[in-house]
């Protein structure tokens, strides 16, 4: 015998011994090996070396050779291989190699496989001690959530309480900026958003699905009755039962349709962590079953995706500037700061708690002159004060076109910037004088659109020109939500571009922001974000590429169909069997002009729905047809993966119980987002890289989605290559290593305190500001890896992303593209929306709903539940017995309609109908009211899809028609309804066309 | 000794609630025997938040008032309770002790501040007990003072000599003191959620256009005495913060010196004043200036 063959001979034998030590020292272990009988065998491939491994009750016995009867063989192509891949460090790109490469196989049933392969792994992890012991039966675990990362305190398998994370001693020291002769620190602690403080109470909800469930009239094999879909109720069934309808299901329809035949859809956000999250298991599972995918919309970036890119280019993050230095430049250079459609201290950054508010208070410390532009006075102009503009929602583009015009016409604009650094000028100021159109942009011509006087609109420019001015656009400061995703979001964020192009971007104190983004953080520290593709193997539609693929070698995964459907039009596919739209790309900036149809050629028309939670009912547009396009035959099958039975889950055939991230482990970082949002750390104040305690065990009979994607892909034979015969903590302890993390914390240490804090580097080593390179004409030097070396055009590093590598006021990507497009011209224009104070929809429906995100509830996530958010007052109303949501409106609006504080009214048009609470306010001008989206519960009074519905989704009433006709965007803030007070009626009734009107 | 004190700031106040989902996280389904027994699921914050709006668009000002069980240093609900059920400690919380307060509703119906609510399924008056378990065990700081993301609510653990100048220096109050009852519970800029204000916007013809005029010397009188002066600002706005609700006749006085003097009158009576447009007339001659004798009033804008 050689060498390595005695080795690999040597190490099986230990792995027998190991294998019996284990389950004598840990009782789990031992029940873990009685959970199943079989025989396993670990082989070279010209059986030199083999051992056999015989789990009969719990009793472990081996045997060296070939086995007769053998339920499972892993073949390793020779013993030196042997050696490597069953030591103690498993080195994965070794593995992965001898996978690849066809060194390492498997044979016999996938579960078994899997089961067998995660045994052996829990050797290691076993042992493992994590959290904190705070004495009196309390231990203290940590986990992290889409508002911020928390400590839970947990007793007798309860969590006891939740809390923000307060820094020790021994955590990195906080920076410090020196600015105007004071010095700033953040607080040593995180900060936690409300939809993450009533995580307890969503964990122990009612809502919650603890059990694998049917609809009551589904047969699989019989009646499917999918007209009853939302009405019928469910009986719990077996996980078993449930996994293999699904299996079966996945079977059938690909059997009798073809590729294409099972579409994914998951909301825009999961609950956090790298390796759980949707873009990790999920990813991995659907590519591995291949599926049509659901093209989600850039529904946060939409105006700067389809317009402002165009200018400046920025693809990397849809649209959105670079994001680095701007909290020390604002500090130290800013004079104003103008919010506009931003509300911070409602957004909370999307996943940074209230990380940013801290820092805008020391704007009122440094005296910075706040404006806010918002057709609502939101909580940051509440906060931190300023003088507020309320133009009409839909017609800022007009406004702030009228600034431009009044620079130009007193010449108050950076003409060395405007000169060197842009092209395309004179077209633009051509229209803006009148030259081109005969009508001057004039404070007064926007007057009649915005409805805010011209005095004031001068007064803003002249005072805007004179001061150097932070932009802060949307909730980051450099776009997102808001007034982006309108019928005139291209023009409003492409009109703002083209203002801070005026101003000389990245000059110190002008640039993007309102001190959301842009800490003095550690970015060299190297840790994914969720978008980085966690375990996908998704090097295609994930950040796994250019991220983590290198530093977690995986096994690669490609989803063969490539059928898509936009999200916005996922109805229409399944009724009309029709859809198109344009993608969301962010590698250049043509990306977005590639059209796409559905069907795709020769692929087939979805059958199946394979649904990650109930969200969509309170966040897409026009949902009312999402409920119908469930209750239809033209979809014969459906599984939703929920946490809790809500919303659209309730639409399902089969309900698969997903436990929370509580009772489930991963790992991620505090807003670490990596992808499309890079860097997203800097809004955070310190970089916190969290361990995700198991803090509990998962409720009921619910599991880590995870855990059901390996017991799904092992019924479909797919179990191996699923999981990589790796539990979740595998795969946490994989990405830890693949990270910088080992090099200044140890496992063990990390997986009992639960966090490290990366150090702020030291202060001459932080991130030079945002574009001052391109405002100072020198080569890029952010630490971001965009634009790709192809999209240059003077020479690496050398301008922007755009062609001419300036800033382009006329673009020449829209002029390639389709230069005659009236909705997105080469320059931009101003042109009324099409569902506004123009529209001829107007006279019937007077009022214009705004649907911003809300603090309460994350994309449903928090809301409903019983949680303890539905008690406050901005968030719901109970009224008679019932939690309503709440709609804002003018207090001389209510009047007027005979509606009084806390009134039940109908909001409707012709869409649908929703039954709010009304408060009354002077927070909104005349004419505009104000609802936040995502309510968590559907609850029609009468036929869904078909009737009102109280339980607050104020999507149905939002236009399901895209921005502009190329490209896909969701316009949701233009949106007209009418408001009256509630008779108790569930009836739909649209108002009359003006003609029946008169007629009556 | 050093006792316990919680200061709430309403100017950082902004709504988030985070102090009462954190009271909610610490108290329902949870029990804390000698502290507190569990909290109602719902309808009960023992730590709410009220909303308070003043003004017209597009000048208002929000506030948000947080209140709770004020800790008083002379407590009505210590006197209304039998048997020992409520206690006042020595580092200055008031418990209502579970064990012991079962069934009296008088401690309920003696708090002024209505801070005391019922328990209908455990008969049980109940309060925010200052999270006196958990200071007990070693916390510098309440669950809600922990949350707040502005330090809008702090815990000060001082002597009540220490407290007292605290409260001198920086101006702070309570609710109702003429309740008598002392709370330990302060508030700073409490006159934000109260208080009114008179505020306006001026706008003059400068070379043939309306302009916002910028830097006008506005004095606010009462009673022929000028009780305020401003400028206004970039967009011609003033604001004179601060007034009493009922405080009745006002005089405003702008003057700016490329324009007639412009004087209006403004009642205050419950709510606050926002003068949209004050448009002032060019200045006049000499003469008539002499004439008029600057008694010029305002004239509305179109």
């Amino acid at each position: 015998m050689q060498l390595g063959e005695l080795k690999f001979s040597v190490l099986l034998f230990g792995l027998l011994q190991t294998l019996r030590v284990m389950a004598r020292r840990h009782p789990a272990y031992a029940k873990r090996l009685a959970e199943r009988n079989l025989t396993a065998q670990i082989r070279t491939a010209d059986n030199r070396v083999a051992r056999h491994f015989t789990f009969r009750d719990g009793r472990v016995t081996s045997g060296r050779g070939i086995h007769p009867s053998a339920d499972i063989t892993v073949t390793v192509q020779n013993a030196d291989l042997g050696v490597k891949l069953f030591s103690l460090h498993v080195d994965h790109l070794e593995r992965i190699e001898a996978i690849k490469n066809f060194q390492l196989q498997a044979e016999g049933p996938d579960e078994l496989m899997v089961w067998f392969m995660q045994t052996l792994g829990m050797i290691f992890t076993l042992g493992w001690e994590y959290g904190t012991d705070l004495g009196d039966g309390v231990k203290r675990y940590v986990t992290n959530t889409n508002g911020g990362p928390l400590f839970v305190h947990v007793k007798d398998g309860k969590i006891l309480r939740i809390t923000p994370i307060e820094l020790d001693e021994t955590d990195a020291p906080s920076w410090t900026i020196r600015a105007r002769g004071k010095e700033f620190k953040p607080p040593r602690q995180t900060t936690v958003a409300p939809h993450s403080m009533c995580s307890k109470s969503t964990v122990y909800s009612p809502s919650r699905l603890l059990y694998p469930m049917k609809r009551v009239d589904f047969d699989p094999n019989g009646e499917r009755n999918p007209q009853n879909r939302g009405v019928s109720g469910y009986v719990r069934i077996s996980w078993d039962e449930a996994l293999d309808i699904v299996a079966s299901e996945i079977r059938r329809v690909k059997r009798d349709f073809g590729p294409g035949a099972i579409m994914a859809n998951h909301g825009s956000h999961h609950t956090w962590g790298n390796v759980g999250y949707y873009i990790s298991a999920a990813y991995k599972f659907f590519n591995a079953i291949g599926t049509t995918k659901v093209m989600h919309n850039p529904d946060s970036w939409e105006g700067w995706y389809w317009g402002a890119m165009h200018h400046f280019g920025h693809s990397m993050r849809l649209g959105q500037t670079e994001t680095y230095g701007l909290v020390e430049d604002l500090l130290k250079e800013a004079e104003m700061v103008v919010f506009w459609s931003a509300d911070p201290e409602c957004t909370s950054g999307s996943y940074s708690a209230f990380e940013g508010t801290s820092r805008r208070q020391w704007l009122q410390e440094l005296g910075i002159e706040l404006v806010h532009i918002d057709p609502y006075y939101n909580h940051t102009a509440a906060l931190h004060g300023g003088k507020w503009f309320a133009p009409k929602p839909g017609t800022d583009a007009a406004m702030a076109m009228a600034i431009a015009q009044v620079w130009i016409a007193e010449g108050t604009y950076d003409k060395s910037f405007v000169g060197g650094r842009t092209v395309g000028f004179e077209a633009w100021k051509a229209y803006l004088t009148g030259e081109e159109d005969g009508v001057p942009k004039t404070p007064e011509w926007q007057e009649a659109e915005t409805g805010v006087p011209a005095k004031d609109v001068r007064a803003l420019a002249r005072r805007w020109a004179s001061k150097k001015t932070y932009l802060g656009a949307g909730g980051w400061g450099n776009g997102h939500g808001g007034a982006c995703r309108s019928a005139t979001g291209i023009q409003w964020a492409r009109t703002l571009a083209c203002l801070m192009a005026m101003q000389g971007m990245g000059r110190p104190g002008v640039n993007y922001g309102l001190l959301q983004w842009g800490t003095p953080i550690d970015l060299k520290f190297s840790f994914p974000g969720y978008a980085d593709g966690g375990m996908s193997g998704d090097i295609e539609s994930t950040g796994l590429g250019i991220s983590y693929y290198q530093r977690m070698p995986q096994l690669p995964s490609f989803n063969t169909p490539t059928q898509k459907v936009p999200r916005l039009q996922i109805p229409e596919a399944i009724l009309e069997g029709k859809a198109e739209g344009y993608p969301w790309d962010g590698k250049t900036i043509e990306g977005q002009f590639q059209k796409f149809s559905y069907p795709k050629a020769g692929h087939a028309t979805v059958q199946m729905l394979y649904k990650y939670g109930g969200a969509s009912i309170g966040t897409m547009n026009d949902s009312n047809r999402y409920v119908k396009s469930y209750r239809t035959d033209k979809l014969p099958f459906v599984v939703n993966q929920s946490i809790w039975l809500e919303g659209e889950a309730k639409f399902a055939d089969v309900l698969l119980p997903a436990c929370s991230s509580f009772e489930r482990w991963d790992i991620s970082e505090f807003g670490g987002t990596g992808g499309y949002a890079l860097h997203g750390q800097t809004q955070m104040n310190h970089r916190v890289v969290l361990m995700q305690h198991k803090c509990i065990e998962p409720l009921g009979e619910s599991k880590a989605d995870y855990q059901i994607f390996t017991d799904l892909a092992a019924r479909l034979g797919l179990g191996t290559y699923f999981s990589e015969g790796m539990t979740d903590l595998d795969w946490v302890k994989r990405m830890f290593d693949a990270s910088d993390l080992p090099k200044h914390i140890s496992w063990k240490e990390f997986l009992r305190k639960g966090y490290y804090v990366v150090p702020a580097p030291a202060e001459e080593l932080r991130d030079p500001p945002s574009l001052r390179w391109f405002y100072e004409d020198r080569n890029k030097d952010v630490p971001e890896p965009h634009p790709l070396p192809g999209d240059y055009t003077e020479g690496y590093l050398k301008g922007l992303q755009t062609q001419s590598g300036k800033f382009e006021f006329e673009c020449a990507s829209l002029k390639r593209f389709d230069p005659d497009d009236p909705e997105r011209p080469p320059i931009v224009k101003y042109v009324p929306s099409w569902e506004g104070p123009r529209s001829e929809a107007y006279a019937r429906y007077p009022l214009q709903l705004i649907s911003p995100h809300s603090r309460f509830s994350y994309h449903t996530m928090c809301d409903g539940k019983d949680s303890s958010v539905n008690d406050i007052e901005e968030h719901r109303v109970l009224v008679d017995g019932y939690y309503y949501w709440v709609i804002r409106i003018n207090a001389e609006d209510a009047a007027e309609r005979g509606v009084r504080m806390n009134d039940l009214v109908r909001v409707y048009n012709d869409r649908g109908a929703v039954v709010c609470a009304a408060r009354l306010t002077q927070r909104l001008p005349r004419g505009v009211v104000h609802a936040y989206e995502s309510s968590a519960v559907y609850d029609p009074i009468g036929e869904p899809g078909y009737s009102v519905d109280r339980g607050g989704c104020i999507n149905q009433l939002t236009p399901k028609r895209s921005i502009a006709k190329k490209v896909t965007g969701t316009a949701a803030n233009s949106c007209l309804v009418q408001i009256e007070p509630w008779d108790g009626s569930g009836e739909l009734r649209p108002a009359k066309p003006a003609h029946e009107e008169a007629a009556s | 000794m050093k006792k316990w004190n919680l200061v709430i700031d309403v100017a950082k106040c902004f709504n988030c609630n985070c102090c009462t989902l954190a009271c909610h996280d610490e108290y329902f389904d949870n029990e804390f025997p000698g502290y507190a027994s569990g909290m109602p699921k719902h309808g009960q914050n023992w730590i709410s938040v009220t909303q308070r709006e003043t003004g017209t668009v597009p000048m208002v000002e929000v506030s948000y008032l947080p209140t709770t069980c004020n800790h008083c240093d002379n407590p009505p609900c210590l006197a209304a309770a039998r048997d020992g059920a409520v206690v006042k400690r020595d580092d200055g919380i008031v418990i209502i002790v579970p064990e012991k307060a079962r069934g009296q509703r008088q401690i309920v119906d003696a708090c002024p501040y209505g801070a005391v609510h019922w328990n209908e399924e455990r008969q049980l008056p109940q309060a925010w007990p200052f999270d006196a378990h958990l200071l007990d065990k070693g916390w510098k700081r309440t669950r809600g003072a922990q949350a707040c993301p502005t330090r809008a609510m702090q815990v000060l653990h001082v002597e009540d000599d220490e407290m007292k100048r605290i409260v001198a220096e920086e101006g702070l109050e309570v609710l109702h003191p003429e309740y008598g009852t002392a709370p330990r519970v302060y508030y700073r800029n409490l006159k934000r959620f109260r208080s009114l204000f008179i505020g306006g916007s001026v706008a003059g013809e400068i070379a043939g256009v309306v302009e916002c005029v910028d830097g006008a010397r506005v004095t606010l009188e009462q009673r022929g005495q000028a009780v305020a002066t401003a400028r206004t600002d970039a967009y011609g706005d003033f604001r004179f913060g601060g007034l009493d609700v009922d405080s009745g006749a006002y005089r405003l006085t702008i003057a700016d010196e490329r324009f007639a003097p412009a004087s209006i009158d403004v009642e205050l009576r419950g709510e606050s004043v926002y003068l949209r447009d004050i448009g002032l007339a060019p200045r006049p001659a000499a003469a008539q200036e002499a004439t008029r004798g600057g008694a010029a009033h305002a004239v509305p804008l179109q």
